[in-house]
């Protein structure tokens, strides 16, 4: 038992999401992190190990080569997809359980932009990082993600545009959200090219995320106050 | 019974199509009037034993004893020419003390090298001052100031140790001139051969100060390898020798010097300098043609002394400056030469030793940088074997700043990597598509997770290395945080037995040199 957890824990330090996929040192092979999380359910291992003793235990050695600069952001990235797909199979057990994800963070590229690279991304980071994550897709009419907000009740809204012209949308959100009286229902972070803090403060965003790990530290610091 | 392990050269960087500004015909056009600059005027020759060797050779040779100074005209017809080029080895290989830093050059291969810079009179330190920034005076800006002072031997060890951990950097021509007091003529090769090959396991090449120091010299190389023969399979050490002063003019000490080298076999190289408006002809055409015929005359003379002595197609062209008639190192006519230089050579089929990288700037800046970048990415297309590239050489090649050697270093890494073969075959394609269709089933669409395994493999070039803040540019600074890095790494020396035999046989050399008595040269 503790050695198939521990294989989940060094499958995620490497970045293998399936048995397909090479992590750094070439001598490792056999199940990645999506075998091996189902290998854990079948075997009856808890849930919280899985996620505290795997999952979460190999992400911050993640995290921790990242900071040492041994690994990169594609690193951080790949460790990141591989809990993201675990967290996937995870999930109905999670909610038969009752135990809750860390937040539920919605993430959209505003109308008139159709870029999605960053959003992605964070998308990616977020979800390996424990949030369940909704991608809404790009290039959304404002009232669609109001009548989500309305709807779902996610705990943080992501704005994404690269454009300097589409970036004005982010603020038209934030009124339709007051004029919806959600505005204080849900924290609006904004991240992008063409943003930055200044105008985060000048729309009335709550944070301005430089890159997808600042979004995690946000998020994260929410929990924490 | 123990198995001897073959040496691998290094592996520099092969060009697989060179940079050629030339056609094939141009190429023939400047060999033949080449050609006919040797048979016509032909050369000015100072030296007695070089013009009594091409005329038993057969090249028409009239005396001018009764000029002033006395000299000889020495006309060297097709066939003498023809029979150096053909003699002249088509491949060199030079030694290391370290066998597997050899450098095994093909007369028609583009195998670029990169060596280090010739003989600088000045030392260039950088100290860094701290000053308040304007704006915001709580904000430390770290300003570099150079402070220029003449080289000296324990400089020459500290250079030739950077050299040895600069990792693009193939081999080491000794780039200061060491003017310690108790420095002559009469001792300074011994001295500046081994501070050279004690602190760098790489190939040592140098010109020869004075012909009396070629003996111990070759002696003091025959020990550090092992002995004559084990130094004739891996010549640790390599001469430059300038016999021909433009416009074709043989020198008389420097031919001499050249004729003992061939004698002894030791690799060399013919090198020519002339300069387009001073020295040779402004046109492109007549520089070239210029150059051509003197270095084809050195190689003939080398191939007449001693047949198969290995000999390095040396060119180093420039323009000259119009505001002072100095050379312009960094002018863009100087890398144009120096590429259709490196075209003829390969014509011939002998490999090439040529320059960038000089740059006419003092001190490191943007002048420095953009000279030398211009220089060192043509020239190095243009696929010279042996390429003198001026690590660290400022103010066109009198300063050496060990800084600007480990920004070199950094943009020498780019370039190597510019001038990778790219690898696009039917297995590549296989996997491109495979990747593709498997990236467009995923939800993000995201190419980043096969980044990894390439990025670490050293298939993609490195981020540059001394990247500084979103603020402020700090390229300096962490260059000469990384030169303190590499200085602080050690160099394996010449082991105490060799040295001191070295010390016991060879005359000259200062005690401070030898670590094992005295401590490292100060």
């Amino acid at each position: 038992m503790n050695d198939l957890i521990e294989r989940l824990k060094e499958n995620v330090i490497q970045g293998r999401m399936t048995s397909d996929d090479e992590g750094i040192d070439d001598t490792l092979t056999g199940p990645g992190v999506v075998e091996l999380t189902r290998m854990a359910l079948e075997q009856k291992v808890t849930l919280k190990d899985i996620i505290a003793e795997g999952l979460t235990a190999g992400m911050e050695v993640v995290g921790e080569k990242f900071n040492a600069k041994e690994y990169y952001v594609p690193d951080m990235l790949a460790s990141a997809e591989a809990v993201s797909s675990a967290m996937d199979i995870l999930k109905p057990h999670l909610e038969a359980a009752d135990l809750a994800a860390k937040g539920k963070f919605a993430i959209v590229t505003v109308k008139g932009d159709i870029h999605d690279i960053g959003k992605n991304i964070v998308a990616i980071l977020l979800k390996g990082a424990g949030y369940e994550v909704v991608d809404l897709g790009i290039d959304v009419p404002t009232d669609r993600i109001v009548d989500y907000v309305r709807d779902k009740k996610p705990d943080y809204l992501g704005l994404s545009a690269l454009l300097t012209t589409t970036m004005l949308v982010m603020g038209d959100i934030i009124e339709a959200l007051k004029t919806a009286d959600l505005r204080d229902s849900v924290k609006v972070l904004i991240g992008g090219a063409a943003v930055s803090q200044e105008f985060a403060r000048e729309i009335g965003a709550d944070a301005y995320c430089a890159d997808g790990f600042e979004a995690v530290r946000i998020l994260d610091s929410y929990r924490q106050a | 019974m123990s198995k001897e392990v073959k040496p691998v050269p290094r592996e520099g960087i092969v060009v697989e199509k060179p940079y050629e500004r030339l056609t094939g015909e141009q190429v023939k056009t400047i060999h033949r009037a080449s050609l006919e600059i040797l048979r016509d005027p032909g050369l000015v020759c100072f030296n007695g034993r070089a013009a009594d060797l091409f005329a038993a050779a057969g090249a028409d040779v009239s005396s001018a004893q009764k000029s002033s100074p006395p000299h000889w005209i020495v006309r060297i017809p097709e066939r003498l020419v023809s029979e150096g080029i053909e003699k002249a080895p088509k491949t060199v290989t030079l030694g290391a003390r370290n066998p597997d830093n050899a450098l095994v050059m093909k007369g028609d291969e583009a195998r670029v090298y990169f060596i280090t810079g010739s003989e600088t009179n000045i030392w260039l330190d950088t100290y860094f001052q701290t000053y308040g920034k304007k704006t915001d005076p709580t904000v430390e800006i770290e300003v570099p100031e150079f402070i220029p002072r003449r080289g000296t031997i324990a400089d020459l060890c500290m250079s030739a140790h950077l050299s040895e951990h600069l990792d693009t950097l193939d081999g080491f021509i000794r780039n200061v001139n060491i003017q310690d007091r108790d420095i002559t003529e009469k001792n300074k090769d011994v001295n500046k051969f081994f501070a050279s090959l004690n602190n760098t396991t790489k190939h040592v090449q140098a010109g020869l100060t004075s012909l009396s120091q070629l003996d111990p010299v070759v002696k003091m190389a025959e020990i550090i390898a092992g002995g004559r023969d084990a130094l004739k399979r891996n010549p640790i050490v390599s001469l430059i020798c300038c016999l021909i002063k433009s416009p074709l003019q043989f020198v008389d000490d420097t031919t001499e010097a050249f004729i003992e080298i061939c004698l002894r076999g030791i690799p060399v190289v013919v090198s020519s300098a002339p300069q387009a408006g001073s020295t040779a002809p402004i046109k492109e055409a007549g520089i070239l043609a210029q150059i051509n015929a003197e270095v084809l005359a050195g190689i003939t003379l080398g191939q007449i002394v001693n047949e198969g002595t290995p000999v390095l197609y040396g060119t180093v062209p420039t323009k000259t400056r119009i505001d002072t008639l100095s050379d312009s190192y960094g002018a863009v006519e100087t890398s144009q030469y120096t590429i259709d230089c490196t075209q003829l050579a390969r014509f011939y089929g002998i490999p090439n030793y040529s320059t960038s990288g000089v740059s006419d700037a003092r001190v490191p800046g943007q002048q420095s940088s953009v000279e030398r970048l211009f220089s060192n990415i043509t020239v190095a297309m243009s696929g010279p074997q042996f390429l003198h590239c001026a690590y660290g050489l400022l103010d066109c090649n009198s300063v050496f700043s060990p800084l600007q050697a480990v920004l070199d270093d950094a943009h020498f890494a780019m370039i190597k990597h510019f001038l990778r073969t790219p690898r696009i075959d039917d297995g590549e394609i296989g996997d491109i598509l495979t990747q593709i269709r498997k990236v467009m089933s995923t939800p993000q669409k995201l190419f980043i997770s096969y980044i990894r395994k390439v990025m670490r493999s050293g298939l993609l070039s490195p981020l540059y290395p001394f990247e500084g803040n979103r603020e402020q540019d700090r390229v300096f600074e962490l260059a000469f945080e990384h030169m303190k890095a590499l200085l602080a790494k050690p160099v394996e020396p010449v082991d105490r037995e060799k040295t001191r035999r070295i010390f016991d046989e060879i005359p000259g050399l200062l005690p401070r040199l030898n670590i094992y008595e005295e401590g490292r040269g100060s």
